[in-house]
């Protein structure tokens, strides 16, 4: 027998106020097991509903959710045994101490005394957390809470885990820390459905992608597959004189794949290439050949980011700014 | 699963969410000590301000206004005692922890009994700070052990059956903030319009068919009967039915409103 999807939907719909409000409208997807899959899109977009009705919490208006097979709506206790839930606002408890969170979970999962203490202290260790184990949650920063609250989530050893953004909010070394702490579940096995609004985040840790915008999937695919739509390497150079342009895209015109397109500012020009480093070479003999030498010229890929405003004309977040992001474009 | 190993799990459950809810009790004393203070404040109050008034000696046991008022008091921190439950569940709510709880394969109907069960003892805890309180003030109990015993049981019981009434409004509300304003709603009308601190004779006679027939009046006077010996024409039996009239009818409620996933 074929081996069942860690997670699959089949034209979910979650409506609210009869219909008026359409929080998902439609969604298929199917996820692999042992591997991240990656729900990307921006706030309100329906990420957190598929989470909700995967996790038992929320029944759809229409369409079916599965875990491991199991369909959510018919038989929700079995899929609780299977599952693990961390969310965005890191659900634990301020008065009891970071042990007493994650041994609470175990004991609330069915285990014995020596067993819940046990896997306690191999998640505190796991997670860094043994130092502030016996202290209050209450003392804890926000980096803690979010590895306390995926703690507890994996104290029943879940096969498929759903982590809601579980990085939104966090600085970027905690974040580096949280994203290590996710390769290593995958690599014991764990199944994990991460929503998140970071492009980077999805680029980094997700096997498989599915971008979501008013509760739709408008795209789905490998990180490379999603980038590989928008006609892949781009070749931008910035010229020093307006009056260059015209010489400038005389030369470069028959190493670019596609019309070369031109900034606003009339002086930044990207052209769209086919072999990568290969072109770039060629792009800087056609300009030196043409004297005309660009103040600077760099070779790059699409990112998530590119794709994600291709897709639906709006950026998403990014953990720094918008502006700063979008010169960074593709330097990774 | 079998049945036997159900109710095991039911029981495991609800003894850890309660051992949870005490640990907050526990860590932040302040809680119980904020939550004495308003009807301590009552109690003294009302015993050197309406004492005078409506006269020490005349028909009360004992003698004195505050034998008279202690149990209309602690029949008023039960009933706000037993609405906490709903501040408490909706603050969670808020927090996401009722989201986990609920994600795990835990029973159903734990997290809210372990709240009620907590938010008892809490009451429990309260009512014997006013007692102390009260005996300072001069309150003494005039009818045997086992009654005094007795009056405790049949006020745990009536806030434990508010705290139903208060869970079901509280996974309703879904917001500690409202679900606060709710009890105040509550707790004054019937607490006042009762026989907790004057007797019913006195109010107008419209108000007066309904201060006799609510169930604060019945479970003041089944207090009054346990704690001083005034007879009280079949109270007791009247504040129990009360009592599990309202669990038979919200227990069920909380629970299903807990499971409903549609919200």
């Amino acid at each position: 027998m074929k081996k069942p999807y860690a997670f699959e939907v089949k034209d979910v719909a979650k409506y609210y106020d009869g219909g008026k409000v359409k929080a998902l409208d439609g969604v298929t997807l199917q996820a692999e097991q042992g591997k991240i899959f990656g729900l990307l899109g921006p706030n309100g977009a329906g990420k957190t509903t598929i989470v909700r009705m995967l996790s038992t919490l929320l029944s759809p208006t229409r369409g079916t959710a599965k875990v491991l097979g199991i369909d959510v709506d018919k038989e929700p206790n079995k899929v609780r045994e299977i599952i693990g839930l961390a969310g965005q606002y890191a659900a634990v408890d301020e008065f009891l101490t970071g042990r007493e969170n994650i041994y609470m979970s175990g004991r609330l999962y069915h285990l014995g005394h020596a067993e819940a203490k046990k896997r306690t202290a191999d998640i505190l260790e796991r997670l860094q957390l043994t130092d502030a184990a016996d202290r209050q949650v209450k003392t804890y920063s926000g980096g803690m809470r979010r590895r306390l609250d995926l703690g507890a989530s994996l104290i029943g050893q879940p096969k498929i885990l759903f982590l809601d953004e579980p990085t939104t909010g966090l600085d970027p070394r905690t974040r580096l820390d949280l994203w290590n702490i996710i390769r290593d579940l995958v690599a014991g096995g764990t199944t994990i459905l991460l929503t998140t609004q970071y492009l980077e985040e999805a680029d980094e840790l997700a096997d498989h992608i599915a971008v979501i915008d008013h509760g739709k999937v408008i795209a789905e695919g490998t990180s490379d597959q999603l980038k590989a739509r928008l006609g892949g390497d781009v070749v931008e150079f910035q010229l020093a004189h307006k009056r260059d342009l015209a010489t400038a895209l005389k030369a470069v015109a028959s190493h670019a794949k596609k019309e070369p397109t031109i900034d606003e500012d009339g002086l930044t020009i990207t052209v769209p290439v086919k072999d990568g480093s290969r072109s770039l070479m060629a792009v800087v003999g056609a300009l030196n050949t043409a004297k005309i030498i660009p103040t600077s010229l760099s070779l790059h890929r699409p990112s998530l980011d590119d794709v994600f405003l291709a897709l639906t004309g709006k950026k998403t977040q990014t953990s720094e700014d918008a502006a700063s992001s979008a010169s960074k474009k593709g330097k990774k | 699963m079998s049945m036997s190993k159900q109710i095991r799990n039911e029981i495991s459950d609800t003894v850890v969410i309660t051992r949870r809810n005490l640990y907050r009790y526990i860590r932040l004393p302040q809680l119980v000590f904020f939550s004495s203070i308003q009807p301590i404040m009552f109690l003294t109050l009302f015993n050197f301000v309406f004492g005078g008034a409506i006269g020490n000696g005349t028909a009360i046991p004992g003698g004195k206004y505050i034998n008279y008022l202690l149990p209309g008091i602690l029949a008023q921190t039960m009933l706000f005692g037993g609405l906490q439950t709903g501040i408490g569940l909706a603050e969670d709510m808020g927090k996401g922890i009722i989201d986990r709880f609920r994600s795990l394969p835990m029973s159903r109907s734990a997290v809210m009994a372990g709240r009620t069960l907590s938010d008892m003892v809490r009451n429990l805890t309260v009512a014997g700070i006013m007692l102390t309180v009260g005996t300072l003030l001069g309150f003494r109990f005039q009818n045997g052990f086992i009654n005094a015993i007795g009056m405790i049981g049949i006020l745990l019981l009536f806030s434990f059956a508010f705290s139903w009434v208060a869970a079901f409004l509280g996974m309703s509300v879904g917001d500690a903030e409202t679900a606060q304003l709710a009890s105040f709603v509550i707790v004054f009308p019937l607490t006042f319009a009762s026989a907790a601190f004057v007797p019913i004779q006195t109010m107008p006679s419209w108000l007066q068919v309904f201060a006799r027939n609510q169930p604060v009046t019945h479970l003041v006077q089944a207090a009054r009967e346990l704690a001083l010996g005034v007879p009280s024409n079949g109270a007791i039996w009247k504040s129990a039915v009360w009592s599990l009239a309202i669990l038979s009818i919200f227990v069920p409620l909380a629970i299903a409103r807990y499971r409903s996933r549609a919200v």
